[in-house]
């Protein structure tokens, strides 16, 4: 997987490419601990993410908790399989998804 | 009926998706079913990976079949950890609030919901988990 970044003040968004699974998913939320503080907006963009397992699942809820308290954030450009993911686990209703 | 054994660690999901894809290529599988495998692969795997053997190295052997009719992939899952029945575990309340969410239960729910049928069995030292999924 690849993450790729463009921040912008208190706005980050994060576009990851590749997958979202066991493997991958530590990378994602190192990169959040380091950059999640005092961010107001944070964007996922999935253009290029081919598809999500729990432990990103995991990873999304978490940042979702702590931008609950210090802003917004946003998961854009799902494609259908991961349109399902969230849909079946019930995370359509948790994300803000556009 | 085909199969690899491999050492129960995170780096080899690559090599069990690599191993499965192969064998799904060989039967034209659709490109959405094929996602929905490496998913229920990455979740069963990883779980092995990090709970059967503590602190050991493990192995874990995947097995793959196919059948014609109606026609399906049949996955078992074999390896010689703690006994653990992954369908035991409780399903998600999905209706929670992030708020009130945990994370438990969401990648076995995840995997019951992308195979058809699912069954678990501990015998002679092992756990054996065998999953279907129609084509």
């Amino acid at each position: 997987m690849i993450i790729n970044k463009k921040s912008e003040g208190t706005k980050l968004e994060i576009l990851l490419e590749g997958r979202l699974d066991t493997t991958t998913s530590p990378m994602l939320e190192t990169e959040l601990k380091q950059s999640i503080d005092g961010l107001t907006e944070l964007i996922f963009n999935f253009e290029k993410l081919e598809y999500i397992s729990s432990a990103g699942l995991r990873i999304l809820l978490a940042a979702q908790k702590i931008m609950n308290k210090q802003g917004s954030m946003v998961v854009k450009n799902v494609n259908e399989i991961i349109a399902e993911v969230f849909e079946v686990t019930g995370f359509s209703d948790i994300l803000t998804i556009e | 009926m085909k199969e690899i054994t491999i050492d129960a660690l995170i780096e080899n999901i690559n090599t069990v998706t690599a191993f499965v894809d192969d064998l799904l290529d060989e039967i034209d599988c659709p490109m959405k079913s094929k996602i929905q495998i490496h998913i229920v692969i990455d979740e069963i795997f990883g779980n092995i990976c990090h709970y059967a053997y503590k602190d050991s190295v493990g192995t874990v052997t995947v097995s793959v079949e196919f059948q014609n009719t109606p026609k399906a992939i049949c996955l078992t899952f074999t390896d010689n950890g703690i006994p653990y029945n992954p369908l035991e575990t409780e399903d998600p309340d999905i209706t929670l609030s992030s708020e009130e969410r945990n994370i438990g239960g969401l990648g076995i729910y995840l995997v019951k919901r992308n195979m058809d049928e699912i069954k678990y069995e501990y015998i002679n030292k092992q756990n054996r988990l065998w999953m279907e999924k129609k084509l």
